[in-house]
């Protein structure tokens, strides 16, 4: 038997807003779609910044890329705040219990002193690089166009203070919460020569006017190297080495570039497929920067991993711009 | 290996301010050039206090728990059609003016805090920043979610983002947000963290959430409910701006005297919308607006001032005059919304009886002796068929954008009237608190893109109001606006109560 509850039905006078309609149809829109979509303010504002006279307030002249449409874009994981929010409660969840079993268990006691003192020296400093990367993306809010676009970096950019958090509390978990491991670490990235081209290209990303050029310079070639650098190729070396505790430590970086990259990859494509100038332009900063990323990258990498680290990575790089039809 | 438990303060330092690193490679000057511009001076981010010591992973928690039970309510409200509990549907016209008054300036807010998120040298102040853009992003969007229902059962919510860009009395709040977003950083936080978010928050916001619970608005209550932490959040950082500054180096008090004097008029005048809202929108009213300006502002603020003496911070400039209007702001704003309903994006309607009465015991100075008379005359109109609209434009104050409807207070029947020249142009002001604004940065306001002007000038769909109204605001004539009584949002209502109209009881009476 099933029950039947009887509602009293009102027929709508419409199914969604109006700029909702004009994009997806005449039918009820998705909570994505009715919060990302034509939202953004786009004409008559009234006083140029002071910060930037040659330029208006939501200007979409900050890049030299050109969209005929900025509200092309779709991100594949349809965030908004909501489900952006529960999407990662629910992966911290499961970093709180691994932090908590890892620190119950006394695991950082159980690695020897040469596999601690290499994770503080090529893993921990990241969260320096981390903090970079909040900052470029905070950038791409501030300065880019479209909702369905600026949004997403928000999402990104906390992402990665929430990621240069983890990387301090594995600091913490190695050297019982006296802050040792972050202030070494913190030396490393400032005078270890293995870890001055990894800040060098940091801090030269951190003067990029362009929004959509940080972009690819953090999120897309940097970000692309880096990630598979550290939490894969470092990841199976700490373990074969016999660290293999650390894996349950840096579970949340690897989930969360899994997550991050597919909405990478969509919005690198769709930037692409739109015209021959958008992929000139971006195949140009590409190339730059990943020269600089190769070379700068290669010390920390043959410390970190071994010599043909840093080649292994530009393969995973040149295949997903391949993908993205670069 | 021991592992010493880490209080909160020093958790925070080590988990955030310590990612922060001198710069080698580049001068701090190319990474944060907006620092210096405005004349503040910062000799130490370090001394900066954290308002709040919330690190990714508890904030995702929170914020995520707030969703969930958030977005049940918004689909137990539309499951069961929620909208037919609000009090009167006369109410829905106050979260029409939230939708396309105050949500976009949410939107500003997450835009202009992701701005100073990224320009503020302090990595503290940055990520506080940061958390308040995104907590603006969610209240935009929430707002958004809960009007969703609401726009599939009346008029006026389908188009709230264009009509923001656009509309005659929109210009109010938006240029307030553009003016604050132009500005630099240091300004920016004086005039939304610290004078919109901190001192004037609870004459806004919060008297819209009132009034949703007081009028049976449970999509909008529990918005309101549901935000309320992240403003406690919001307004901590906003003191905590002003202090730093103030503390930095005494170059700065000047600055931001300037400032403060500066935003709490400019706020203030936008929260004309609020006083007409709280006295004649709702039905079920929470408080009259000379009541709530009392508590939230002489009393709150008086005190508040008292605290940043010390600092050499003085009451701000034209707060006198504020007080002094509080007996009148509202009715005078009705007045201009009654006579242009024909051109805004909701209903208007006059008081009942027993409204009226109300307003009477609550402005026992003035609704008697000035509206009153002026709205029964507006009623006789109405029930001779002739119900008044103002076929007139408005002339704009150049800084606040509201019709010159303002009187002068020694004498409430004049209007108040100001002007300033430059560059050989004239230039008009409701108040010496604009006029003031305006001749400390001319510059800056001389390019309000003022509605009436642009009307004049054909930017705006063509010489016909009903291009202007009809192709260029897309407001549905006929639907959207024009009185309450006979438009299409109160036939609906009837209906779903079996209700007369108003019009066929007399008829039947008669």
């Amino acid at each position: 038997m099933t029950i039947e509850i009887k509602t009293a039905t009102l027929e709508p006078i419409r199914h969604t807003f109006e700029h909702t309609r004009r994009r997806f149809g005449d039918k009820p829109a998705s909570r994505y779609q009715e919060a990302s979509y034509d939202i953004a303010p786009e004409n008559n504002f009234h006083y140029r910044p002071m910060w930037q006279p040659d330029k208006l307030l939501n200007d979409t002249s900050r890049t030299a890329v050109v969209m005929e449409d900025w509200y092309a874009y779709r991100d594949p994981r349809q965030y908004y705040y909501g489900t952006y929010v529960q999407a990662r409660a629910k992966l911290q969840e499961v970093t709180e219990s691994n932090y908590a079993f890892f620190d119950k268990r006394g695991l950082a006691g159980r690695m020897s002193e040469e596999i601690r003192e290499k994770i503080i020296r090529c893993l921990i400093p990241l969260r320096h690089m981390e903090l970079g990367a909040n900052m470029n993306n905070v950038l791409c809010t501030a300065y880019g166009t479209s909702t369905v676009v600026t949004q997403a970096f928000l999402y990104n950019g906390m992402d990665r203070l929430g990621i240069a958090q983890y990387l301090s509390r594995i600091g913490l978990l190695l050297d019982g919460n006296s802050g040792e491991a972050l202030a070494q670490a913190k030396e490393h990235w400032m005078t270890d020569s293995a870890w001055q081209g990894l800040r060098r290209y940091t801090e030269n990303t951190l003067v990029i006017e362009d929004w959509f050029e940080v972009f690819i310079a953090q999120d897309v070639v940097l970000d692309t190297l880096v990630y598979d650098l550290m939490y894969r190729q470092f990841d199976q070396t700490i373990t074969e080495q016999g660290g293999s505790d650390l894996a349950m430590l840096i579970e949340f970086m690897q989930e969360w570039h899994k997550d991050n990259s597919r909405w990478v990859d969509a919005t690198l494509k769709t930037t692409v497929a739109e015209s021959e100038h958008n992929r000139e332009l971006i195949r140009g900063w590409v190339a730059d920067w990943q020269e600089k990323a190769v070379a700068d990258l290669a010390p920390l990498a043959e410390i970190a991993v071994g010599e043909d680290a840093v080649s292994a990575s530009v393969e995973v790089l040149n295949k997903r711009l391949a993908k993205a039809g670069l | 290996m021991s592992n010493r438990k880490l209080n909160l303060k020093d958790k925070y330092r080590l988990l955030t301010r310590d990612l922060e690193w001198e710069y080698s490679y580049r001068d701090y000057e190319e990474i944060f050039k907006q620092e210096s511009f405005e004349g503040i001076k910062i000799t130490d981010w370090s001394k900066w206090e954290d308002p709040f010591r919330l690190t990714m992973d508890s904030y995702w928690k929170y914020q995520a728990e707030k969703e969930k039970k958030l977005y049940a309510i918004f689909d137990a409200f539309a499951q069961n059609n929620g909208q037919q509990n609000v009090t009167d549907a006369r109410y829905v016209n106050a979260i029409k003016l939230f939708l396309t008054g105050v949500s976009p300036l949410e939107y500003q807010a997450y835009n202009g805090f992701a701005h100073v998120g990224r320009q503020f040298g302090g990595v503290g102040a940055r990520v506080a920043c940061q958390m308040q853009s995104l907590d603006e992003l969610r209240h935009v969007q929430t707002q958004i979610h809960a009007m969703s229902h609401y726009n599939k059962h009346f008029d006026g919510f389908q188009e709230f983002p264009h009509m923001h860009d656009r509309v005659w009395y929109l210009s109010v709040p938006k240029s307030f947000f553009d003016d604050a977003r132009s500005a630099g950083p240091f300004e920016f936080m004086v005039a939304i963290g610290f004078s919109f978010e901190y001192v004037l928050t609870n004459l806004l916001f919060v008297p819209f959430m009132s009034g949703a619970a007081y009028n049976g608005d449970m999509a909008t209550v529990t918005f309101g409910f549901s935000a309320q932490s992240d403003e406690a959040r919001h307004m901590t950082l906003g003191l905590e701006i002003i202090k730093f500054m103030l503390e930095q180096h005494e170059d700065n008090v000047p600055i931001v005297q300037r400032w403060i004097n500066k935003w709490l008029w400019r706020g203030y005048r936008v929260l004309t919308l609020v006083a007409m809202m709280m006295d004649y929108m709702l039905p079920n009213k929470v408080m009259s607006w000379q009541e709530s300006f009392e508590v939230y502002f002489e009393e709150a603020a008086t005190s508040l001032f008292k605290d940043l003496a010390r600092y050499g911070i003085e009451m701000p400039a034209y707060a006198a005059t504020a007080i002094e209007e509080k007996e009148h702001l509202s009715h005078q704003a009705w007045s201009i919304f009654y006579n242009y309903g024909h051109a805004a994006a909701f209903h208007t309607w006059m008081p009942t009886d027993q409204e009226m009465d109300w307003l009477s015991e609550k402005y026992p100075n003035t609704f008697d002796k000035y509206y009153r008379p002026r709205y029964e005359k507006w009623r006789e109109m109405e029930e001779a068929g002739e119900r008044y609209y103002n076929p007139t434009l408005p002339m704009l104050c150049q800084t606040c954008q509201i019709p010159m409807g303002f009187t002068d207070m020694e004498n409430p029947t004049l209007t108040s009237y100001r002007q300033s020249e430059y560059d050989g142009e004239r230039y008009n002001f409701c108040s010496d608190g604009c006029k003031d604004i305006f001749d400390h940065e001319p510059e800056k306001y001389v390019q309000s893109w003022l509605p009436v002007h642009q009307i004049y000038q054909g930017n705006c769909g063509g010489a016909e109001m009903e291009d202007v109204l009809g192709e260029y605001y897309r407001i549905n004539l006929g639907v959207d606006n024009l009185d309450f009584h006979g438009s299409p949002d109160e036939e609906r209502w009837n209906a779903w109560h079996n209700l007369q109209p108003a019009e066929d009881k007399l008829k039947e009476a008669s």
